[in-house]
């Protein structure tokens, strides 16, 4: 560690923190990674047809294990939303841009994701959007880039 | 579970924090004299336990610790684990031997490292020295210190450290 002094006399110095490690993503949350790497979006449908996106492995209600996927999207309407107005470099997005709270059509719950390519002023709760996806699939979340208004 | 499902079932993640330490006023003077080769600790002037390293206040008083308390590199051993499983990024190869390292004089007791002894015969009690880097590799860091070592003097029965009210 490299100290140095600060201009009030106390020492400091810059930190990096970094943990490898292996995640499971059980056998629910695979299937959605897996079909966003085939551009298609999955939620899981209740007994009561009540449908979780993205996918969710429990009704919290109901405490009822959901495994009866469903395709949803890859349109949808805005729920909620952020701008970020000044993206740092932690930010997948490094134009301004919103996170939004999207509910897909299907869906009956919402899904955190970002939405580019628009002004802070175009953007209103219930306008729709439609997913941008990656060119290089990794089975992720960042398989949709971001969200786009639909014209 | 269904083999088609296992292998692509786990993902590499990682988590990656970057942020900048200040060390605060109390650190930085403990860390000014340990680039010196010294451990200065801080002693509360209402209990006068003595802290090292020192943060600056006394946790059981809630005040300043002003008075300026210098130690010698000499202590016991409070309490000692022997690590058998390597940590990822730690250069030291298991099995090794991080103890809690108490100073003579302080009232509280640091991590460190014990070598220089074969690990079946270290002990609680035992009494042990810093050895040091050479003095031209001395940074802000107790890592000044390379491990602690035995010293040829009587184990130190650690119930008389508990911290007597003055």
């Amino acid at each position: 560690m490299k100290m140095s002094e600060t201009k009030t006399n106390l020492l400091e110095a810059p930190f990096e923190l970094s943990y490898k490690y292996k995640r499971s993503s059980g056998p629910v949350m695979s299937k959605f990674f897996e079909a966003l790497g085939d551009k298609k979006i999955l939620g899981t449908k209740s007994k009561a047809q009540k449908v979780f996106a993205p996918a969710a492995e429990f009704d919290p209600q109901t405490r009822e294990a959901l495994t009866d996927l469903t395709e949803v999207g890859p349109g949808g309407v805005i729920e909620s939303w952020s701008w970020v107005h000044q993206p740092s470099d932690h930010h997948l997005l490094q134009i301004p841009f919103a996170f939004a709270l999207i509910k897909l059509d299907g869906a009956d719950t919402a899904m955190l994701h970002m939405i580019s390519g628009c002004q802070e002023s175009d953007l209103s709760i219930g306008a729709r959007v439609t997913a941008t996806w990656s060119d290089t699939p990794t089975e992720s979340i960042t398989d949709i880039k971001h969200f786009t208004l639909e014209l | 579970m269904s083999s088609d499902q296992t292998p692509k079932d786990y993902r590499e993640s990682l988590i990656h924090l970057e942020y900048q330490y200040t060390a605060g006023s109390a650190t930085t003077t403990f860390l000014n004299q340990v680039k010196e080769g010294r451990l200065v600790g801080q002693a509360c002037p209402k209990c006068k336990a003595v802290y090292v390293p020192p943060r600056g206040s006394c946790p059981r008083d809630g005040i300043a610790t002003t008075i300026e308390v210098p130690l010698t590199d000499k202590g016991c051993i409070e309490s000692f684990t022997v690590v058998h499983i390597p940590i990822p990024g730690n250069p030291i190869v298991p099995p090794y031997v991080c103890a809690m390292v108490r100073l003579d004089k302080a009232n509280i007791s640091f991590l460190h490292l014990i070598q220089g002894v074969e690990i079946e015969d270290i002990r609680i009690g035992m009494r042990v020295q810093a050895v040091w880097k050479p003095k031209e590799e001395w940074t802000h860091s107790l890592e000044n210190i390379k491990w602690f070592a035995p010293i040829d003097e009587p184990d130190i029965d650690v119930s008389t450290l508990r911290f007597k009210e003055a």
